[in-house]
């Protein structure tokens, strides 16, 4: 069995004089939901773009595991599922031009049996040709979350994985965190109830305001 | 460079071909610089050390209008996220400077061959030695351009930054090429021309290394 954590140490971001959070210590070692809160403007997003390598912290690091040896920076995106209302895919190619460019460009083989589970379970096999720019915003989130889970990732960060879809595509979300969390880290940030609800473990940005 | 480099370029080529996002730039500002040199030259007879500065002229503002988009559409796009969610900055810069190099061979030598057609002083008398200081040219060109439009992709003032900043960093290579090119319209011999071209290769082997160990720290925020 694949063993992934992550441990943050330490965690300090500012931009400029702005403090967004400071001191923040905290460790995922096992499968399982683990949620980010808090206000607007608290950081929520600004973690988890950190801990997917984005972007770097001020101060403090951010250490993942595998099998007990450190991912470098390097692969970290091999083991990393991120779906966000601000990640925007290639709108000049369809759902499944985008996913094969994105397997061909991480250097993965594309998974069809993999691909098309996540098309029917997201109900966009039908339209799994036609170009992104011809979808409504809940269709494109969707799309994300099938980029996000195409290569089977150990750590999947979900920054307000609900916003923009409708009732059968939030039941969608929580069953695949469900599935997901019984081998991988989740992570979600969100403010939402229904998604913190889902969470087993929950990092509230406001202790970590000074 | 890697399969995961050549994949990336393959995406932006097809990218380009549906969206025309550069050529039809480059393309417009080639036929209007061309243009403009033609009118202003009228029937005047210009020497030949004139259309050698001219061309270079051509394929500098040429570069400056087309050779940002490597960066600059990913991030006016916001797919900046997606490619760093798949791979490493030393796959996404080589997919970029893939890309921009054939576009840059690909616009100089319409450049060229306009060039040729058009204006009949441009004779070039060691062809040898213009290709070998165009195929040079061309690729330090490409490395500068993807390394600038890199830095500049996330700046305000996209447009103005981007020939700000190429300027001062070009000008050795422009500078260089312009004086192979002049010996190649007279004749010179390649022995003549070895400091010019040490100039040359240098300045791209330079500016390909710094430009990989750079990449990382720009692109990441």
């Amino acid at each position: 069995m694949i063993n992934y954590s992550l441990e943050a140490q330490q965690l300090n971001k500012s931009f400029g004089r702005r403090l967004i959070f400071n001191d923040l210590t905290f460790k995922f070692d096992k499968p399982g939901v683990y949620g980010i809160s808090g206000p607007n403007g608290s950081g929520k997003s600004t973690l988890v773009k950190i801990i997917a390598g984005i972007i770097a912290a001020s101060k403090g690091k951010i250490i993942h595991l595998l099998n007990g040896k450190i991912v470098t920076e390097e692969n970290l995106h091999n083991h990393i599922g991120f779906v966000s209302p601000y990640l925007v895919l290639y709108e000049e190619f369809s759902t499944l031009e985008n996913l094969k460019l994105f397997a061909d460009i991480r250097g993965t083989e594309f998974n069809k049996e993999r691909v098309d589970y996540l098309l029917n379970k997201f109900l966009l096999y039908k339209r799994k040709d036609d170009l992104l720019k011809t979808y409504s915003s809940g269709m494109k989130q969707r799309v994300k979350f099938i980029f996000a889970l195409m290569h089977s990732p150990q750590l999947l960060i979900l920054d307000e994985p609900t916003s923009n879809l409708d009732e059968e595509g939030k039941n969608s979300v929580y069953e695949i965190v469900k599935e997901e969390s019984k081998t991988n880290i989740v992570i979600v940030a969100s403010n939402e109830r229904n998604d913190l609800e889902l969470c087993d473990e929950i990092v509230l940005l406001e202790k970590y305001k000074s | 460079m890697s399969s995961k480099s050549y994949s990336l370029f393959l995406k932006d080529l097809k990218s380009e071909l549906r969206t025309r996002y550069a050529i039809n730039a480059l393309a417009m500002f080639i036929i209007v610089a061309i243009s403009v040199i033609m009118f202003s030259v009228g029937q005047e007879k210009i020497s030949p050390s004139l259309t050698g500065g001219l061309f270079w002229v051509v394929i500098f503002f040429t570069a400056m209008s087309g050779l940002s988009r490597a960066f600059v559409s990913e991030e006016e796009r916001g797919t900046t996220l997606a490619l760093q969610l798949v791979a490493s900055p030393t796959t996404v810069f080589s997919g970029k400077l893939i890309f921009n190099i054939i576009l840059v061979f690909a616009m100089n030598t319409v450049i060229a061959i306009l060039y040729s057609v058009l204006f009949e002083e441009f004779i070039i008398r060691n062809f040898l030695l213009f290709l070998t200081s165009f195929v040079f040219g061309n690729i330090g060109l490409a490395i500068s351009s993807t390394i600038i439009a890199a830095i500049i992709a996330k700046a305000g003032a996209k447009g103005t930054l981007y020939p700000v900043l190429s300027f001062p960093i070009l000008l050795p290579l422009i500078l260089a090429s312009v004086q192979l090119t002049l010996f190649a319209i007279d004749g010179i011999s390649f022995e003549s021309a070895k400091f010019e071209l040490a100039i040359v290769i240098s300045y791209d082997v330079i500016m390909l290394t710094a430009s990989y160990m750079l990449f990382d720290f720009i692109w990441k925020e």
